[in-house]
């Protein structure tokens, strides 16, 4: 079988057997939401400060919740295997749309911190290892334990007392300034503005993992055998690094970046409220608190897909990095 | 034991650490003598700025902020550490099961960790203290709930290289209760690398725990850092110590506890150190 045939196989597969996990996390999530105290009946009513038992009876009718929980279950599976996230009664629209609408700046906000967590942290970890034990190796060392340890939310908060506070350099809240009417390169250079902070914020915990974990993985492959060869043959060192030994370091950072998309999703829940960043964790948040379970189900449902699916990629990324690896 | 200490502080950052996290804990333990009665009782004017009065000044409220850092050490500490034994304990019943027994029972055992990795782990965390009400225990259970996985494929993985090794095998031959072979014979051979990860652990549960507070799901009546922050966060702009204050002190705690981790590791494992 060819290479790109077999590829296709294993992602085949691969999703395939991701289906039942998927479906089993909407289930336990949903058996899960069914002992919230309170429904969207009771958070409505409260909003309305008082309701009738006839009010409050004919709005959990027209959401559904009268009928016996399996047969809101069943129900519930059925619509999600059609694609049918349901409707969520506070933002008065379906779920579908509205977390289409909420993901790309989650997406934006992902996207840019993982560029630089990776990016930086290869490149740190690099400067690191290449002059081990000197002090350029310790600065850096020291700085990715002690953000390795510092709170997300708090970092946000302290980045924006200096930036936007006292400086005044960039905004503190929010994707655009929607008051301007930007539009074409004004509005990307808007939002580019806003994303410098909370992308900052959420991928310094990342960074500094990254930079300890290439730093490791580049002294481990410095003291392999086929370095040794190399420098024995005469290769110069910048060759040996450059050529051999970070491109063997990179594998194991991928790994874990693929691994924390994930805990980069939990991470944006916090990083979005700090910074009122109108992305899906914020949307989760907010949901939670307004007992809006549809559009909850639906997040937990679409960040289920979204951490297989860049898990499958890495995967597959990972076998044009090394073709050794075997896809199985 | 000697020789555990010799290797400990051979590691300067680890002596720091373990200093540091000492002093937190004794702030902690003696936080009823230093500031005695409660910490959520005003006590001044409000936004008192810090090194007045008061060491750390006011809050919104005119709440101490030094006796809120000392109590609110006392439940970042607890709950780390309860959540962490917590989900030791289970990680290593489920991983040591799944490691010595593979086969089927390992597949079942790990089908069900991949299940709840996929689940973004602080996202779930909210949802189970949102669910559960905001409560101390709660929040514990829900630390654990989601830190549990990686441990149990840690265990797994350490018990699946003692499977084969002479000893456990001897003790098979010689009919030994299964039961009694796992928390017997091989888990004392693990406990170094779980020891580890476990101390680590409770950095994270700190973090964890701070976060929740902070969006406001922690327990409302008591103290804790992430508490701290955010009701500070409305008046940045005029109090910015507020936040600061209370974020320094979960940073030199979760730096201490991942320095003596640290540290740790270089003592009970000598040989993946002078590799």
């Amino acid at each position: 079988m060819s290479l790109a045939r077999k590829r296709v196989h294993y992602a085949g597969r691969r999703l395939a057997q991701a289906v039942p996990i998927v479906l089993g996390i909407v289930v336990m999530n949903f058996l899960l939401l069914q002992l919230a105290p309170g429904d969207a009946a009771d958070v409505l009513a409260g909003e309305a400060g008082s309701a009738t038992p006839e009010y409050m009876a004919m709005l959990r009718e027209r959401f559904g919740l009268d009928q016996p929980v399996w047969l809101q279950l069943l129900i519930y599976v059925k619509n999600i295997l059609s694609l049918d996230l349901g409707f969520s009664f506070r933002h008065n629209m379906p779920v579908l749309e509205l977390i289409m609408e909420r993901l790309w700046p989650t997406l934006l906000l992902m996207g840019a911190t993982l560029l630089l967590s990776v990016g930086v942290g290869i490149l740190l970890g690099l400067l690191a290892a290449a002059r081990v034990n000197t002090w350029r190796d310790t600065f850096i060392s020291v700085l990715a334990i002690i953000s390795y340890a510092t709170p997300l939310f708090w970092v946000g908060l302290m980045l924006i007392v200096v930036f936007s506070l006292k400086f005044d350099w960039l905004p503190a809240t929010g994707m655009e300034s929607v008051a301007m009417f930007y539009e074409g390169w004004d509005r990307v250079v808007d939002i580019a503005r806003h994303l410098v902070l909370p992308a900052i914020t959420l991928s310094l915990f990342y960074l500094a993992l990254y930079t300890r974990l290439m730093r490791a993985a580049m002294l481990e492959q410095y003291g392999m055998d086929y370095v040794v060869t190399a420098r024995a043959k005469g290769v110069t060192e910048q060759r040996i690094t450059f050529k051999h030994v970070v491109r063997n370091a990179v594998l194991p950072v991928v790994t874990m970046a693929g691994i924390q998309v994930g805990s980069l999703l939990g991470g944006s829940v916090v990083v979005e409220s700090v910074f009122g960043w109108p992305g899906l964790g914020l949307l989760a948040f907010q949901s939670l608190f307004a007992r809006d379970f549809n559009l909850l189900l639906g997040i937990f449902f679409l960040s289920a897909c979204l951490v297989i699916l860049v898990n499958l990629l890495v995967d597959l990324l990972y076998t044009f990095l090394d073709p050794r690896i075997e896809m199985k | 034991m000697k020789e555990f200490w010799k290797r400990f502080s051979r590691n300067k950052g680890a002596v720091i650490g373990l200093l540091v996290l000492s002093l937190v804990v004794i702030l902690a333990i003696t936080a009823g003598f230093i500031f005695p009665g409660d910490p959520f009782q005003s006590v001044g004017k409000p936004f008192e700025p810090p090194f007045g009065e008061f060491l750390f000044g006011t809050d919104t409220l005119g709440r101490d902020v030094a006796a809120g850092i000392v109590h609110g050490a006392r439940t970042s500490l607890l709950i780390g550490l309860i959540a962490t034994v917590l989900a030791v304990g289970v990680a290593t019943i489920i991983g040591g099961f799944a490691g010595y027994y593979g086969g089927w029972i390992d597949d079942i055992l790990m089908r069900i960790t991949e299940f709840f990795q996929t689940i973004p782990s602080f996202i779930f965390a909210l949802v189970l203290v949102a669910i559960l009400s905001a409560q101390i225990e709660n929040i514990v259970f829900a630390i654990a709930a989601v830190t549990w996985p990686p441990i149990t494929r840690l265990v797994r993985g350490e018990f699946m290289a003692m499977r084969n090794r002479e000893f456990v095998q001897a003790c098979v031959v010689l009919g030994m209760n299964d039961l009694l072979i796992i928390f017997r014979e091989i888990l004392p051979n693990t406990l170094s690398p779980i020891i580890v990860t476990g101390s680590l652990m409770v950095a994270t549960a700190i973090l964890i725990e701070s976060a929740l507070a902070f969006l406001g799901l922690g327990d409302p009546n008591v103290m804790s850092w992430g508490f701290m922050i955010g009701a500070g966060r409305t008046f940045l702009r005029t109090a910015w110590w507020l936040c600061a204050i209370p974020g320094i002190a979960i940073l030199l705690t979760v730096l201490a506890i991942n320095l003596v981790g640290e540290g740790l590791n270089d003592a009970l494992n000598p040989r993946l150190r002078n590799q």
